[in-house]
């Protein structure tokens, strides 16, 4: 492990989506001017949305949000710190779901205060086996300042910026007052040069990572040239720092001091401080506890009111040694006073710069015949942000193509075509017939590639899946032709299926759907896998090919993305039957009454 | 706190409870009353299931979280010979016990309030074993005794056998070095049923999530285990998981420590409601300096200079307000500080620290308006004890705070020196005192 907590790529998945506080460390990401912003992801395990929106700086990011930790996990390699903000509840829960998922988390931070004892014993114990450090429970965290900082720890940019926690000074600070932390960083700055790394160890009597974890590190930490440590009555863990400096594995000097001496007062009752501070033995008294280390050669003022005066000894006379030098201050962006959140998010085309783009490729790179690209192109560029191969394009290409018409008499068509001659004009008449489109009119692409899909993604034999839609009272979508039967097959699915079999590198769902149409077409000669049925396949079997998640395809077909196909290829028909129309100059259509069937009864009286 | 110490016969009610999930091969009689007064206790008898207090000789002592109370005096076990106390002794016995105030050799001083009355257990001191547990630094620590009794503290490094079961330890470890260390000094014979019943109360005292769990001594006649005296602490943070199985527990205050002042405890029920945290322990009510430090660790600072600056008598109280509390929260808490600081006089005046560290969320602005409040209501009295204020506060919007306080205190005619985060946090004390 490395000897520094954090470094400037460190990035957190947040457990609990806290706006303020992660909107905290994003100002900090801004102000010290990190690359990547600090979170890489939020797990939220009651949110439906997919991302939360930040300032960064002036301008917003979105970071991704997650149902579950493994989720995140699975998207965010890099992210090596959980910061667990889950309540005394869980927060014991999450940690071990984190850990069991192997060595992703390096550090794990868990704010609550109050996990059962025993509960914290075994999660820290559990993360001491799996390598993985545990800063908490009960505590605000920790920074390393100019790289990487904790939530709120550090408070308010202005304070960062007057404790000089937003870039890197010489000390190492450890201590177990969070509320103290901000203000041994602000004695740091006033009388030495700021910390190079700082942890709060957290109150509860149970934590994961004591003094002694910490100082080893910092001992390692070429940044950090002296260490500061504040205590509390009660524990025994200043011992074990006492050990390590009188044996040599602690050579930089430290300056330490445990609060608390007024405890020695008070018999019992008054509880001091935090839940692990509470003095059981002589040894644990904070007046013990400074004696002893003023004994082991640490550095321990005389009171917690001399402590800058300890601090500010110990910095100068490491600056006149050389061991410190003159820290250059650097430029600090600065947070701007007002930011107004946006309303609308656009993730598909950009016109700000010199040239549009379509998912950043300028518009110029896809749209003449010389760029070779087709409208496929341009449709996997806008609606699903990725640059597809050819044989999808094509694809894409050849399903508008097919849908494109299918004659006048179909219900969008006739109404684009009544609208026309009632007068209105190409949108207004184009809209109708686009209203038509629905679960009856085009929807058997969505139902086709939702049925069959959930068929096979749950190992249904036909004879199964049949007998499923069966109990469901659907028929099949994207199975039964009017006229077309397995003797007189429709050209168009011909068409399709051949495709597919020469350019698609696998046809699983298709081969599957194949399987079904023996099954029904030896029940009744039409009810063939149709159109509508092959295209709502092929496009399952094109996301397959192309590395989409199960779910991604889901949530494909949830959103309507399938009809957008059929909507998008009868648009050019349906604005080809208005143009007819307008040509033919039709007068205004009136259906014939002999064709309605009138059945409404006279009223008796009226009243 | 985490951990809190419960009546003995509560936590003799949660064995019974989980008696036969627990304790396999094992009997345990669990006849046991808790009372407030004799006449309690003579109510008691009447009722059906409590014929015992009347039938059986009995063992009286009372029941308040403290210790040592054979060697105190405070154990009914005989009037002439041991197991002849009757109910109405037991009686007579509380009602006398109730009439003064008992001083322990601690030096503890109190009323008794609650008794345990149980059955006398005839038997003879071999069949007086120990058994403990709690945790030591990281580790469960199981302690067996075949010496049980008032006298196992004095020689305990040769009379005890220490059993260290970390967490991650298995079960079949944990039997194993348990069934390793039983104490030779319980008869071969026993010894197994010793290890059987050590094993059973290890885990009864993990599950049940015991801090701190001590029979001392249990008598096992056959495999009947009466536990005869009992001390316990449970983890109060686990409460929420241990709802059920702990039933409807109680945490009372320990024996010789006063009750809370009515001001405390108007603090407490405020700290009760909030969201934000609220404490006051009174120290010296007749002390000269007064706190209102906001958080806890630099409460304990404060309170660690006052005492080593003017010495601990001066020191009047201590407390904390943190979290974020309102406006309103903050103008009571200060007022009950300001009422307390003038009810006494001290020719030297009053010294009121209204101090903090520097915050990480709490807006001190708004804070302050409420401590504000409470000056313009108290300007009158402070000024009539000659009180001197000092302020040091940092955090979000602490200019706009320290500036409201100032201008309050010019207003009011009062004496404040104000300071910032430049200042160190408990300067203002040695400031105070040097004037």
């Amino acid at each position: 492990m490395s000897s520094r907590l954090f470094t400037k790529d460190t990035q957190a998945i947040f457990w609990n989506n806290n706006k303020s506080a992660i909107q905290r460390m994003l100002d900090y990401d801004y102000v010290i001017g990190r690359e990547k912003p600090s979170v890489a992801a939020i797990v939220a395990p009651t949110s439906s949305n997919k991302f939360e929106k930040f300032f960064y700086g002036p301008d917003e990011i979105m970071v991704p949000l997650y149902r579950s930790t493994p989720d995140a996990v699975a998207e965010h390699k890099n992210a090596d710190v959980l910061l667990n903000f889950a309540s005394f509840r869980t927060a014991y829960d999450v940690t071990m779901e984190a850990l069991d998922l192997g060595k992703q988390f390096r550090t794990i931070m868990v704010t609550a205060e109050g996990i059962p004892e025993r509960m914290a014993r075994i999660m820290n114990q559990r993360a001491r086996d799996n390598g993985t450090l545990v800063i908490g429970p009960a505590t605000v965290g920790a920074i390393t300042p100019g790289a990487f900082k904790i939530a709120n720890i550090g408070g308010t940019i202005e304070n960062i910026i007057n404790s000089k926690l937003h870039r890197a000074g010489s000390a190492g600070l450890v201590t177990r007052s969070g509320g103290l932390f901000n203000e041994l960083c602000n004695i740091i700055a006033l009388n030495a040069d700021g910390i190079a790394e700082g942890v709060a160890i957290g109150g509860d009597r149970f934590v994961g990572s004591v003094f002694i974890d910490h100082l080893l590190r910092m001992e390692e930490n070429p940044d950090v040239k002296y260490m500061i440590l504040l205590g509390e009555v009660g524990g025994t863990e200043e011992y074990k720092v006492i050990e390590a400096v009188k044996s040599g594995k602690i050579k930089k000097p430290i300056i330490a001091w445990c609060i608390g001496t007024i405890a020695k007062h008070f018999s019992s009752g008054v509880q001091f401080g935090h839940a692990g501070a509470s003095a059981n033995a002589e040894r644990e008294t904070a007046e013990a506890k400074n004696a002893a280390m003023r004994e082991a050669g640490i550095h321990v003022p005389n009171s917690f009111n001399d402590l800058p005066q300890t601090i500010h000894q110990v910095y100068t006379d490491l600056k006149k040694q050389g061991v410190i030098q003159e820290i250059e201050e650097p430029e600090v962006r600065e947070i701007p006073k007002v930011r107004k959140p946006k309303n609308f998010i656009c993730t598909i085309s950009d016109d700000r710069g010199e040239e549009a783009t379509y998912a950043g490729y300028p518009i110029s790179s896809v749209a003449t015949p010389d760029t070779g690209k087709s409208i496929g192109d341009v449709v996997s560029l806008l609606w699903f942000k990725k640059v597809y191969p050819k044989w999808a394009t094509d694809f894409i290409e050849t399903v508008i193509k097919t849908v494109a018409d299918h004659g006048p008499a179909v219900s969008g068509a006739h109404n684009a075509k009544v609208t026309a001659r009632a007068g209105k004009s190409v949108v207004e008449s184009l809209v109708t017939g686009l209203l038509t489109i629905g679960p009856r009119f085009g929807g058997a692409i969505d139902g086709a590639a939702k049925y069959f899909k959930y068929a096979n993604d749950n190992n249904m034999t036909p004879q199964e899946f049949l007998a499923y839609m069966k109990k469901q009272g659907i028929p099949i979508p994207g199975i039964g032709h009017r006229i077309k039967s397995l003797r007189n097959p429709d050209k168009r699915v011909e068409g399709l299926k051949k495709y597919a079999n020469e350019y698609f590198p696998s046809t699983s769902l298709l081969e599957y759907a194949l399987e079904v149409e023996q099954l029904t077409t030896s029940k009744k000669d039409n009810l063939i896998l149709n159109v509508d049925g092959t295209i709502g396949i092929l496009m399952v079997d094109m996301w397959r090919a192309l590395g989409y998640t199960e779910q991604e395809i889901d949530e494909f077909i949830e959103s309507g993305t399938l009809n957008s196909f059929f909507i998008l290829g009868r648009t050019i028909g349906f604005i080809g039957h208005v143009l007819d129309e307008k040509r033919l100059a039709m007068p205004m259509y009136r259906h014939p009454m002999d064709d309605i069937l009138y059945d409404v009864k006279p009223a008796e009286e009226i009243k | 706190m985490a951990q809190k110490a419960i009546r003995e016969y509560d936590g003799k009610a949660i064995f019974a409870k989980h008696w036969n999930e627990y304790f396999d091969g094992f009997h345990y009689d669990f006849k046991s009353v808790l009372v407030t007064s004799a006449d309690e206790l003579r109510e008691k008898a009447k009722e059906h299931g409590f014929e015992w207090l009347t039938q059986e000789p009995l063992v009286v002592k009372p029941d308040m979280l403290f210790g040592k109370r054979g060697k105190n005096g405070l154990v009914l076990f005989k009037v002439e010979k041991p197991g002849d106390v009757t109910l109405e002794d037991a009686a007579k016995w509380i009602e006398e016990k109730q009439s003064h105030e008992v001083t322990l050799l601690s030096g503890q001083k109190g009323m008794l309030t609650h008794f345990i009355v149980e059955p006398f257990t005839p038997h003879t001191q071999d069949q007086e074993y120990y058994i403990s547990a709690t945790v030591v630094d990281n580790d469960d620590v199981l302690y067996m005794s075949a010496e049980g009794g008032m006298e196992v503290e004095e020689g305990w490094e040769e009379k005890v056998n220490e059993v260290r079961i970390p967490i991650n330890m298995s079960e079949n470890e944990m039997e194993r070095a348990v069934h390793a260390n039983v104490p030779d000094g319980i008869p071969d014979e026993a010894k197994e049923r010793f290890a059987s019943f050590a094993i059973q109360f290890f885990k009864f005292y993990r599950d049940l999530n015991f801090a701190y769990l001590e029979i001392n001594p249990i008598v096992m006649i056959g495999n009947d285990a009466h536990i005869l005296d009992l001390v316990a602490r449970l983890d109060d943070t686990a409460g929420f998981l241990m709802k059920d199985k702990w039933g409807d527990i109680e945490f009372p205050t320990p024996f010789g420590m006063e009750d809370m002042s009515p001001e405390e405890k108007a603090i407490a029920e405020a700290d009760a409601k909030s969201g934000a945290s609220l404490k006051l322990t009174i120290l010296n009510p007749e002390g000269r300096i007064w706190t209102m430090v906001a958080g806890g660790g630099a409460s304990v600072v404060y309170a660690d200079t006052i005492a080593d600056l003017a010495g601990v008598k001066d020191l009047a109280n201590y407390g904390e307000y943190s979290g974020g509390p309102t406006e309103s929260e903050t103008q009571f808490y200060a007022e009950t500080i300001f009422d307390l600081m003038t009810r006494y006089e001290d020719p030297r005046g009053k010294i009121l620290i209204i101090g903090g560290a520097i915050a990480n969320f709490t807006d001190v602005a708004k804070t302050f308006t409420g401590i504000i409040k409470a000056l313009e209501k108290y300007a009158d009295k402070l000024k009539a004890h000659n009180t001197k204020i000092y302020v040091r506060r940092g955090g979000p919007n602490y200019e706009k705070g320290l500036k409201d306080i100032k201008e309050a205190a010019e207003r009011l005619g009062l004496y404040m020196e104000v300071y910032g985060p430049d200042t160190h946090v408990t300067d203002i004390v040695r400031m105070a005192l040097e004037k």
